[in-house]
């Protein structure tokens, strides 16, 4: 649904917008790795007498309302928002791949049932998931990758088995079940290589949305909590002070704008280069 | 048609009769006793034993189970742990909020997405093109409680034309209730907005290239007639597809911008509920949740039906929109 149907002009390269996200996701990686070892200040040490400062030469980007450096406190955010969105789309991938995958090759009642399975966990917007978990295992990051883990299980299931299904009609995989393999060898030898560049597509997509709903659990007080800091706990803790020190309200919303821009912008290029549904099909692996 | 819409109408019953029991046993296998949550730890043992029996904790699970399903289909819903009112007492003027911000959303997000998809579409590839397409990729990256906070700066603190928040109730008068919705109305849309002007453009220009499309140029219609007639009546279904798909995220948007606004609706309620392990209320309002998407759902495959003569004839139709 994001991609128009008549960019059938695939370009060799990224396009300037593909390579505009690239920098962007490499340089929050880098940046929250960056903020494992070094920051310029200690993202959560507390200094009241330095609070709500404006941006100086010792706090570029001013201090919060506990004189905690903002600089610092984005960079050790952007480890969280990435952390929490990587493992989460991980595991969502990990187990919704292989559902597409046994569901496109076995047909059938299987078929069916993780169909089923589909419509019934997107009956829950991932808020709500997350609304269920944390009232089971109360708030924390690990219970905020668990919902959104659980949110993309089907997602990548339905785009694996859309895909899958395509490849199954394709001559080398009656020549592969010729040769007598099974659906399972089949599957992972043939199917998956070829669908690789649909899924790496999504994955991406996908990290930006979780990005998103980290945020927004977050900003609830539903995903990660103090001392922890990620970019919606930001955005949740200025909203009190957003008279005083706007600042404070913009610049995690900026980051997080910023990342999932990136992170589209390449998703959308990356699909003009390896989306086989849009192009010629890919006749090797 | 009418196969077609029986079978969607028993998966949806299907899935709403899973989603209950999903609920219900998450729910189930919670630690935490609902009388002692209500009584205290200070409470003797026979008075939480009374409280436990008045409220059927001491009956087996599946005759809870089957008197709380029945109770949601008939209206008759549990009492709410914290407020000691009916779950339904505690909805209703909840709704009252939710509902119109939920279908002002929508409308605004329609009102502006299919237009300017359109005109993006029948300007391919110009600088009107390029200029809605970037700022819908740039919709769809903004965090929708962000973005009520920038408008509150914008418009509560910086020009004070509207309210930063809070709801002074329809009884205040429509005036003063629409100002209070307006900005997280406005919250709300926007994102939506963005996702159906992709969705829209790229919807129309697919139609664009259909053959009948030729056919109305070629039988005198002009460019925008044919559009007008033609094209954006077949555009619509995978617009209101992605509309049907979008509106759990509408409703769970509302459980975040009513946070923002400090909107008393639905959204709201549930975070309460939550945060007092009210489970009772959290237990119903997700199961409404889920019903009324499962409902809207239904209502998009409806519409097909009118948006597609054939459908109407009997074709089974795509499953896999």
């Amino acid at each position: 649904m994001r991609e128009p149907p008549e960019r059938r002009d695939r370009r060799r390269g990224l396009g300037p917008a593909g390579w505009f996200g690239a920098a962007v996701a490499l340089a929050v990686l880098a940046t929250a790795a960056l903020s494992l070892v070094w920051t310029p200040h200690d993202p959560s040490v507390m200094a009241v007498a330095e609070k709500l400062r404006g941006p100086s030469a010792t706090h570029p980007l001013g201090t919060d309302h506990f004189g905690r450096d903002t600089l610092s406190q984005l960079m050790a955010g952007a480890r969280v928002s990435i952390a929490v969105s990587l493992i989460a789309v991980g595991l969502g991938a990990g187990l919704g791949v292989p559902l597409g995958l046994l569901a496109a090759a076995r047909r059938g009642w299987v078929d069916e049932a993780v169909m089923r399975f589909n419509d019934l966990a997107f009956a829950f917007p991932v808020l709500l998931t997350a609304v269920l978990i944390t009232a089971l295992l109360g708030p924390g990051a690990v219970n905020a990758i668990l919902a959104i883990a659980l949110f993309n299980i089907p997602v990548f299931a339905r785009v694996t088995r859309g895909a899958a299904l395509g490849i199954w009609t394709r001559p080398f995989i009656q020549a592969a079940r010729l040769a007598g393999r099974g659906r399972v060898r089949i599957s992972l030898d043939h199917v998956l290589p070829n669908i690789g560049g649909t899924l790496i597509v999504q994955g991406t997509i996908q990290v930006a949305l979780a990005i998103l709903a980290e945020a927004g659990l977050s900003y609830l007080g539903l995903g990660s909590q103090p001392p922890d800091i990620s970019w919606g706990r930001m955005l949740n803790e200025s909203q009190t002070f957003l008279f005083l020190a706007p600042r404070l309200a913009l610049l995690p919303g900026l980051a997080i704008v910023v990342t999932v821009l990136g992170l589209n912008l390449l998703g959308d290029a990356l699909r003009d280069r390896l989306d086989p549904r849009l192009g010629r099909p890919r006749e090797d692996a | 048609m009418a196969w077609f819409l029986a079978r969607r109408a028993m998966a949806l019953a299907i899935t709403l009769l899973a989603a209950s029991l999903v609920v219900f046993c998450v729910l189930e296998v919670l630690p935490g006793d609902p009388a002692l949550l209500i009584l205290g730890t200070g409470a003797r043992e026979d008075t939480l034993a009374a409280l436990r029996a008045s409220m059927g904790l001491d009956r087996p699970a599946w005759e809870r189970y089957l008197d709380w399903v029945g109770g949601l289909m008939t209206g008759h819903l549990a009492n709410s742990l914290t407020y000691d009112v009916p779950v339904l007492a505690l909805l209703a003027p909840r709704l009252a909020v939710s509902g119109p911000l939920a279908l002002m959303a929508l409308t605004l997000a329609v009102a502006l997405a299919v237009p300017l998809g359109v005109l993006a579409a029948a300007r391919r590839g110009r600088a009107t093109d390029t200029a809605v397409m970037g700022l819908s990729q740039l919709g769809v990256a903004v965090p929708n409680f962000w973005l009520g906070l920038l408008l509150v700066l914008v418009f509560a603190v910086g020009l004070r034309w509207l309210p930063a928040g809070g709801f002074p109730g329809w009884e205040a008068g429509a005036g003063p209730a629409l100002a209070a919705l307006a900005l997280p109305t406005v919250a709300l849309a926007l994102p939506q907005a963005a996702i159906l002007a992709r969705v829209t453009r790229s919807a129309v220009l697919e139609v664009l290239g259909e053959d009948y499309m030729r056919t109305a140029r070629a039988k005198g219609l002009s460019h925008a007639e044919a559009l007008w007639r033609h094209g954006l009546r077949n555009a619509l279904i995978p617009v209101v597809t992605i509309m049907g798909l979008q509106f759990s995220f509408l409703l769970a948007g509302t459980i975040i911008i009513e946070t923002v606004f400090t909107l008393p609706g639905v959204g709201r309620l549930i975070v309460q509920a939550i945060g007092q392990r009210d489970l009772v209320v959290v237990r119903d309002l997700v199961v409404l949740l889920a019903a009324t998407v499962g409902v809207v759902n239904f209502l998009v495959d409806l519409s097909y039906a009118v948006l597609d003569p054939r459908l109407r004839q009997g074709g089974a139709g795509g499953r896999d929109a």
